[in-house]
């Protein structure tokens, strides 16, 4: 049974209306009829699609048949060897690393990584990383300044753990850690937002010379539920939260904190993941060619810059 | 009777853990009675059960650096509204009331000034501005403070008192962990110490940014220090959380603080540190 959002109703009830009509065709010729129907699908569905509203998007971004890291890994890459582990304490199957290539270009990779079902999800502890999750990270990150390799990160999680085992092996030490180090990397780093980009537990492996959204991402301080029970004190506003937060692509262009849009396909990076692989792809082989122009040296002074005119002041006098 | 209306005018009810202005105050921890000059002989703790008062730059200034010796920098950095953000109330107006209660620029004073002689970069978050939450205005002044120091050549000192970040900048918020992590890595580069300072709270974005990436991170007894707020991890896990959990001393005992420092004993250890760091 696939899983429906709330406003994608409509279309799921002409797209029975048409299965019925095929089911019954036998005798009658009403394909014209069939195929009117179909084109008004395409029509409701652009229309929805262009149309969304920011809680809309979150619930895109959450989409359980949307891709995650991995599938990115496997198909908008034309190699892919995972490798696991901080060297410290385990492997958290939270975040997934590993070599890649794309094209010509070998590369590092990075991803948080959701489950599909209770059981992976349980495994992979629902996208939400530990510290030794992003030590296996930063591992990556000096392996690939070592290599000389670009690192391209995938950002997709609900947010770092919330538990006590995280606490103790220092959740906070961990994320800090990796935007010191990954502020200086000597090698281009791209990173996309391909679904939620949750605070801190994102930006933990989100620190790059250009920030990607795909079209149906978020990327926020926090959840708009959790924002709704903070600021609201109610479950009740996580609508209004998505709005006041401004957290979608189109948003954080506007702002400049990200750099590129990545369109999906109309219906969600889901529907059509096939497109959604290559778009990707096509994307990162522009921005590596970009990235591949500057020194080493521009590439860490492009991202201290970047990151040091992040924010809104006034100096008053 | 006298003295017990004037008890009643002089401590404020809303804020109970922020420093009144009377002539007396009452610990917290264990109801002593304090006259305000002694809590200020004391380091602003409690003379009998050692309690570590909430206070802000102005105190910690008068703790920590040889007499009038510092400057307050960058005071003008204000906050823009770069969303127009709304939940109960404009956050403008948020801000309007924190100005006026607070009597501070924003949750983060930097400056400089000298302990025992030498020259410091310095910056201080007053948890009494927003929760001592950090927005652009903290960030921004981070940065500055950092490259003070590095223009000065001066180790950098930063006391957290926070929260966490300042929901009502949403993304901008979140970009100010990167960028006061990335500003750090050129105060390393120029071989000058950075010392961070832990105080009652240090969570949530600033503990996963600057709060962590001292060369030498030093706690106040019994703050609490963590990632995620405990009522946010009792509510994921479904359990209670262990007595000390988050404490200062349980961050020494993992590994997350070098040290554990009373406040009247702040200003030597850090003259001390310093010295055999220089």
């Amino acid at each position: 049974m696939a899983y429906t959002l709330e406003f994608e109703k409509p279309i799921i009830e002409l797209e029975k209306k048409v299965a019925e009509m095929r089911s019954l065709a036998g005798a009658l010729d009403i394909s014209s009829e069939i195929e009117d129907l179909e084109g008004r699908i395409e029509e409701l569905r652009s229309e929805i699609y262009n149309n969304l509203t920011r809680w809309q998007r979150v619930q895109i971004a959450r989409h359980p048949d949307r891709p995650y890291s991995l599938d990115y890994f496997q198909n908008s890459f034309d190699e892919f060897v995972e490798l696991h582990g901080d060297r410290s304490y385990r492997d958290d199957p939270a975040i997934v690393c590993g070599l890649a290539r794309i094209n010509e270009t070998s590369v590092v990779v990075v991803g948080h990584q959701k489950g599909r079902d209770t059981k992976s999800n349980l495994y992979r502890n629902f996208g939400m990383p530990n510290p030794e999750g992003y030590r296996k990270a930063k591992r990556m990150f000096e392996m690939a300044e070592k290599f000389n390799k670009p690192v391209i990160c995938l950002l997709d999680t609900p947010g770092a753990y919330p538990g006590i085992e995280a606490e103790e092996r220092g959740q906070a030490e961990a994320i800090a850690r990796n935007l010191f180090v990954m502020s200086t990397l000597k090698v281009p780093v791209i990173i996309c937002i391909i679904g939620e980009g949750a605070s801190g537990g994102a930006l933990g492996i989100g620190v790059g010379n250009r920030i990607l959204m795909l079209e149906n991402s978020w990327y926020s301080v926090i959840a708009p539920e959790s924002c709704s029970s903070i600021l609201w004190r109610s479950w009740d506003y996580k609508e209004q939260a998505a709005e006041a937060l401004q957290l979608t692509a189109p948003d954080l262009k506007s702002h400049g904190i990200i750099d590129v849009i990545v369109p999906e396909p109309v219906g969600g990076a889901h529907r059509k993941p096939d497109e959604m692989f290559l778009t990707l792809k096509h994307v990162l082989l522009q921005e590596l060619q970009t990235l591949k122009q500057l020194t080493p040296e521009q590439l860490v002074q492009q991202r201290l810059e970047k990151f040091d005119n992040m924010g809104v002041w006034v100096e008053q006098n | 009777m006298q003295w017990f209306q004037r008890k009643n005018k002089n401590i404020t009810e809303t804020t109970p853990r922020e420093m009144p202005d009377g002539l007396w105050t009452k610990c917290d921890e264990c109801g002593e009675i304090i006259y305000k000059k002694q809590l200020e002989e004391f380091a602003f703790t409690c003379p009998k059960c050692n309690n570590h008062f909430r206070i802000g730059t102005k105190q910690y200034v008068k703790v920590l650096f040889d007499e009038g010796s510092f400057v307050e920098t960058d005071m003008n950095v204000r906050s823009g509204d770069p969303l127009g953000f709304v939940d109960t109330k404009p956050y403008t107006d948020r801000l309007r009331d924190a100005y006026k209660r607070g009597g501070t620029s924003d949750a983060m004073t930097i400056g400089h000034g000298t302990i025992e002689g030498r020259m410091i970069s310095f910056g201080c978050m007053n948890f009494n501005f927003i929760g001592g939450s950090m927005g652009s205005v903290v960030g921004e002044k981070f940065s500055r403070a950092a490259k003070h120091a590095i223009e000065m050549k001066a180790p950098l000192i930063i006391i957290s008192a926070s929260g966490g970040a300042r929901m009502q900048e949403a993304a901008f918020s979140l970009m100010q962990m990167a960028k006061t992590s990335a500003i750090l890595t050129q105060v390393a580069e120029a071989g000058l110490p950075y010392i961070s300072i832990l105080t009652d709270p240090t969570t949530g974005g600033v503990s996963a940014s600057y709060a962590m990436l001292g060369d030498v991170i030093i706690a106040e007894p019994k703050a609490l220090i963590g990632f995620a707020g405990p009522r946010v991890i009792e509510q994921t896990i479904r359990k209670k959380l262990p007595e000390g959990f988050q404490s200062a001393e349980f961050q020494q005992q993992h590994g997350f603080a070098d040290m554990i420092v009373h406040r009247r004993d702040m200003r030597n250890q850090l003259a001390q540190v310093l010295a055999l760091l220089g």
